[in-house]
């Protein structure tokens, strides 16, 4: 953000933790759910999305290529973000345990 | 406070919201409140980019906005769970060009539109390596994704396609981006290499798909998500962004273990699998399986079944191919009813992605206690009746564990073979994704039931039914 530069070192202090965060979560993942954890992954780094829309909010979306980049990549941004969230939560939704199965059973 | 500072209060709200949405995945029970809140973090995230002084104008990005969430609706709605795979590679697709197209947008403000004056955006020392890299990257993850997605949706051949020369193509269009980084990093504001540098990391993209065969896809898949978080952590940089750093290096993270455990469950290394077909293929085993097939109808395996106390069974691919999913949860709750104990053992590398089996099986209703993984399910394999294996061919065959010269050797395998009695379900003697044959077939305790697998699964239950 304008004047307001983050130092690099910090970026890569940041970097660092980040890496060794996100091993000692994603480890602990079953591979149950392997999937649905690869298409959060894909919702979150829809993330880019904050980058899209400076590039297509901007005073810098002020050319005919800018104005494409700029729409095309919160499009795509969106689309990550829409249909990630949206396909991990309809797969979540189908993994029942046996106990909550039961009731469904009985009707069947 | 300025309004800068409040922004960035926000975006650590939302880090840690992802971070909780990732450690709630641990478990079934708690996974969907993770996505919710993770997807929460994200809502947060945009409003507070949203409030940002810098944009001054919201008309171009309702129209991408509506697009992308359209769509994103539209195909995350539409999707079969047989398709996962291909939904999850075009995801990574877009997110790889988005990020690209974030970085070019930057990188055109910062060193090619003169015309404005405005205030650099960040220090170029980090900015052009970081933006040549973000390129690069994400180039390849674009083109990549899209190759595997065609693999997947079978609208390229699965098989790996191979020319000759491909090698050294391959080295020379790497040796060239490499190469153009020279020019680059010393005239960043020349806007042919950067398309120089765009064209061909697209081009490498497509080049180092191409040859990587349909069932290693698992294995592409996963590293095509490590680098779709890599080129957001890179984005980060280019743009001084702390959330795109967290967040990238938070799928990174998970790219690089999900290809560490595929590569793991095939017993190959990650060069292998990338690069694998152009090395001199091995020497196919000539052992040649001993004894012979004994087939048995679906009424004969039905009596076995029936006196079964224990039931494993075994999926693989072909069960997606052939929709079987929803017949075979059908036989399992009859077993099950049948005073069996039923469960599913899931092989890592079963199925076109990472975990793939599961989740077309929960979607069949099958309820996850039963879906057991191969490690946990292999020590009880003494004591099960009968192991029943559909559509699973190279994750069984026992030439993983003893023969040295099979080139399956060494893969962790579902020890099948160790329960009282076998079912395969087959439609032919056909050879798995590896090319061989499977010992599993010929073995004493083992029964092919010849056919389609749905077919022969609606066969089982049919006798149960009429029992």
């Amino acid at each position: 953000m304008e004047n307001h530069i983050v130092p690099f070192v910090y970026l890569l202090y940041v970097l660092a933790l980040s890496v060794f965060l996100g091993f000692a979560l994603i480890s602990r993942v079953p591979p149950l759910l392997h999937t649905p954890l690869m298409s959060e992954a894909n919702a979150i780094s829809g993330i880019t999305i904050v980058g899209a829309l400076i590039a297509a909010g901007s005073m810098d979306a002020n050319s005919p290529l800018t104005i494409f980049l700029g729409v095309t990549s919160v499009a795509m941004a969106t689309f990550n973000v829409v249909g990630g969230y949206m396909v991990t939560e309809r797969m979540l939704k189908m993994f029942k345990s046996k106990a909550s199965h039961a009731p469904e059973q009985k009707k069947g | 406070m300025n309004h800068i500072s409040y922004i960035n209060i926000v975006y650590i709200v939302s880090c840690v919201l992802f971070a909780t949405g990732l450690k709630f995945l641990g478990s079934p029970e708690t996974a969907r409140r993770g996505n919710q809140l993770s997807a929460l973090g994200m809502l947060l995230a945009v409003l507070a980019t949203l409030s940002a002084h810098e944009i001054i104008s919201f008309q171009w990005i309702l129209i991408g906005g509506i697009i992308g969430s359209g769509l994103g609706a539209f195909v995350a709605t539409r999707a079969a769970m047989t398709q996962m795979p291909e939904m999850v590679a075009l995801l990574h697709g877009f997110g790889g060009l988005a990020s690209v197209f974030v970085d070019w947008s930057a990188y055109y403000n910062e060193f090619v539109h003169f015309d404005i004056m405005r205030i650099p955006a960040g220090n170029h020392a980090v900015m052009i390596p970081a933006i040549y890299l973000s390129i690069l990257i994400g180039g390849i993850t674009f083109t990549g994704s899209l190759v595997a997605w065609g693999k997947l949706s079978e609208r390229l051949p699965g098989k790996p396609m191979l020319f000759t020369g491909q090698r050294e193509i391959n080295m020379a269009a790497m040796a060239a981006v490499l190469l153009l980084a020279i020019p680059f990093f010393m005239h960043p504001a020349n806007n042919l290499v950067f398309l120089a540098i765009l064209a061909l990391s697209l081009i490498l993209g497509v080049l180092v798909v191409i040859p990587i065969g349909g069932a290693d896809m698992p294995v592409v898949i996963s590293v095509l998500n490590s680098y779709s978080g890599l080129v957001a952590c890179t984005t980060g940089f280019v743009i001084n962004n702390v959330l795109l750093i967290v967040v990238g290096a938070l799928v990174g993270a998970n790219g690089i273990i999900l290809s560490y455990i595929m590569c793991k469950a095939m017993n190959r290394s990650l060069n292998n699998v990338l690069f694998g077909a152009f090395a001199p293929a091995k020497k196919k085993s000539t052992a040649t399986a001993k004894g012979e097939v004994k087939p048995i109808t679906p009424q004969d395996a039905f009596l076995i079944l029936e006196a079964a106390r224990s039931v494993v069974i075994t999926p693989g691919y072909g069960l997606a191919v052939a929709q079987a999913q929803h017949a075979v949860r059908e036989l399992g709750e009859l077993l099950e009813k049948n005073g069996a104990d039923v469960k599913y053992a899931i092989h890592p590398v079963a199925g076109r992605m990472p975990g793939h089996m599961n989740v077309l099986l929960a979607e069949a209703n099958v309820p996850y206690d039963q879906l057991v993984e191969m490690e946990h399910v292999n020590p009880l394999m003494d004591t099960v009746d009968v192991a029943i294996v559909i559509g699973a061919n190279d994750t069984v065959n026992p030439a993983a564990i003893h023969d040295k010269s099979s080139p399956v050797y060494g893969m962790p395998i579902v020890e099948t073979f160790k329960a009282k009695t076998v079912f395969v379900i087959k439609r032919s003697m056909a050879s798995g994704f590896a090319g061989i044959e499977n010992e599993l077939f010929y073995y004493d305790n083992t029964r092919m039931i010849f056919g389609d697998a749905k077919d022969v699964v609606q066969k089982l239950v049919a006798e149960f039914k009429s029992k």
